[in-house]
């Protein structure tokens, strides 16, 4: 039993990316053959990414002057401005909110689901698979204005709901509009990240299960010492890429700004900020600072959670 | 299957739970087939999760196709163009990237991967401002390059890929095929690709749905409803009911919305068994 799991945490993941050579493996070129096939995906790579991330970092560092059209260099101007910009801070500080809020509430539903799944004690188990992963099928603007119509007291589900409870919520007044789009990203994703859980759960090798069967170990058990070790990694998957589309929520306030243009203000994630600094007040170089530095916070939150996973995964 | 080999007793009450898991998630899709069988003003009258007075299901249809002359079709058409040559091409690039980098050892092997992962770091969303300033001087906003080329890129897929091919390309085989006198690239296409097959269709899959659904890029690079995917047209759609001369049309975007997600639907239930298998061995490795 302890055995099979420290098995498990030996083999460790790969850091870095590059995987170290098994002994014994043999390689097959080591030539410059492999840029026959990498080279066309880091050509177009090289435009869309590294040059937008090279162009941003330009842009930033200049700013329009006010009569003739033309920029002049400002150095690192803009990213003073950016930090003691209380629209950019009121925006961070609500992601991050959700972050801390949204995240854990969506991981935790979908890691019960994927043990449930995996648990062999469901009736249709794969059917249920199937039909929770569907909402990830549903285009997040689709699942937005649909939403968005639920939550609406016109269309009489909410209003059916509130009657129901004896309630008065307006999902979309200011106090519940951050809770009702939290919602919507979990039920876009919730299904995504099962299936994140699932998978790395149907790599764990049977015969572990058996060991700690004959030592006696109890479902819970098991759950505690075999499967949530062996989902470590998927779980620090599944949280970093939560952190970067949290820091990115862009869709859902964005269309819900239609119906509900009082209560979502232009800057009320910084993407949202970005995106009107460029297309509602043409301030280019400022919305490109916004966007570098929201891109660096994300890198560093990111990093620092992966940080502690692998610790975590020392131990 | 990697269950207890006491086989457990299947549960009610567990099945239970998760059953009102379920009912979460169908809610809302039970909410929109019902409501695309409504007129516009049931859909303010009755029930949500009920029907309306009168069944308005095809003639929901039938306006949603010819509203404006058809543009919704022509939406339709856009998008399968963008997620054809968008998707298609990603996946391609992101299964030879991940085959280059598991079976090649090439100089600057390690620093490609390290660039990618660092960029991917950076959010696209972020991204998305700059690239829109660049294309507008390349010329080419406003036009199906503009999200054609930035869809190519799925570093995920590039991921996925990877890891599934370290597994499922024996080196011996690549050997005997050069044994055989055969070029890299014939290898690529004749051996490669029929090995890859489960790995390539997970991650076709879930470029298609990251085309099918992209939003932001082509709300940002087009201005011309011409070239909408339908996402931006049934957003344009629906903010149609606010403003000086609102003209809500809230039954055409609840039909429209059910008719953009059932290909998608189909299409994960129809290749289900594939990208199940392909996800399972490209799992993240422990």
């Amino acid at each position: 039993m302890s055995q099979g799991v420290t098995q498990l945490e030996s083999r460790g993941e790969t850091r870095g990316g590059a995987r170290q050579p098994v002994p014994g493996r043999r390689w097959s070129r080591t030539d410059t053959k492999g840029w026959i096939f990498v080279g066309p995906f880091l050509a177009v790579f090289a435009l869309t990414f590294l040059a937008p991330i090279g162009y941003a970092a330009y842009l930033s560092l200049f700013r329009a002057q006010a009569f003739f059209g033309t920029t002049e260099f400002v150095g690192l101007d803009n990213y003073v401005q950016v930090f003691t910009d209380d629209k950019f801070w009121d925006g961070s500080l609500r992601v991050l909110l959700f972050f801390v809020v949204q995240v854990p509430i969506m991981l935790g539903l979908a890691l019960v689901a994927a043990l449930a799944i995996d648990s062999a004690r469901l009736y249709a188990a794969s059917f249920f698979r199937l039909v929770i992963f569907l909402p990830y099928a549903v285009p997040g603007v689709v699942a937005v204005l649909m939403w968005g119509f639920m939550y609406g007291t016109n269309f009489g589900l909410a209003a059916d709901l509130n009657d129901l409870f004896g309630t008065s919520i307006v999902p979309l007044s200011s106090n519940w509009m951050l809770a009702s789009i939290a919602n919507i990203v979990t039920w876009e994703f919730v299904g995504y990240n099962m299936l994140i859980f699932y998978s790395a759960l149907r790599t764990v090798p049977g015969e572990i299960y058996e060991a700690a069967a004959l030592d006696g170990a109890g479902a819970l058990r098991t759950v505690l010492s075999i499967k949530i070790p062996a989902l470590r990694g998927a779980i620090l998957i599944a949280t970093i890429f939560s952190i970067i589309g949290t820091f990115q929520l862009f869709n859902e306030p964005n269309i819900l700004r239609t119906l509900e243009p009082n209560v979502i203000t232009t800057f009320y994630t910084p993407n949202l900020y970005a995106y009107n600094l460029s297309f509602g007040g043409q301030q280019y170089n400022y919305s490109a600072t916004v966007a570098i530095v929201m891109g660096l916070l994300t890198a560093v939150i990111a990093y620092a959670v992966q940080l502690r996973g692998s610790r975590e995964a020392m131990k | 299957m990697s269950t207890s080999p006491l086989a457990p007793r299947r549960s009610p009450m567990l099945t239970v739970l998760m059953a009102l898991f379920l009912l979460y998630t169908l809610v809302p899709l039970a909410w929109l087939v019902l409501s695309a069988t409504k007129t516009q003003d049931d859909l303010f009258s009755s029930p949500g999760l009920w029907v309306g007075d009168e069944f308005a299901f095809f003639s929901n249809i039938r306006d949603t196709l010819t509203y404006r002359d058809g543009i919704f079709l022509r939406w339709l058409a856009n998008t399968l163009l963008y997620v054809v040559v968008g998707a298609g091409g990603a996946t391609l690039l992101a299964t030879a990237a991940g085959y280059g980098l598991a079976k090649y050892r090439f100089p600057g092997r390690r620093t490609v991967f390290a660039v990618i992962i660092g960029a991917v770091a950076v959010p696209g969303t972020a991204l998305a401002v700059p690239t829109f300033l660049m294309f507008s001087n390349m010329g080419l906003t406003n036009t199906v390059w503009a999200i054609i080329i930035p869809s190519l890129i799925s570093p995920f897929g590039l991921y996925l890929m990877w890891v599934y091919a370290a597994d499922a390309v024996p080196d011996e085989l690549l050997e005997a095929a050069r044994i055989d006198g055969a070029g890299e690239i014939r290898i690529f296409f004749t051996v490669t690709l029929r090995l890859l097959a489960p790995g390539i269709v997970t991650v076709l899959l879930f470029t298609v749905v990251s085309t099918w659904n992209n939003y932001f890029l082509p709300l940002i690079m087009l201005s011309e409803p011409k070239l909408y995917p339908l996402t931006v047209g049934l957003t344009q759609w629906s903010a149609q009911a606010t403003g000086a001369n609102a003209q809500p049309v809230y039954n055409l975007v609840v039909t429209g919305s059910l008719l953009t997600i059932v290909p998608l639907v189909i299409a994960f239930i129809l290749l289900q068994r594939f990208w199940q298998s392909g996800l399972s061995a490209g799992s993240v490795k422990q």
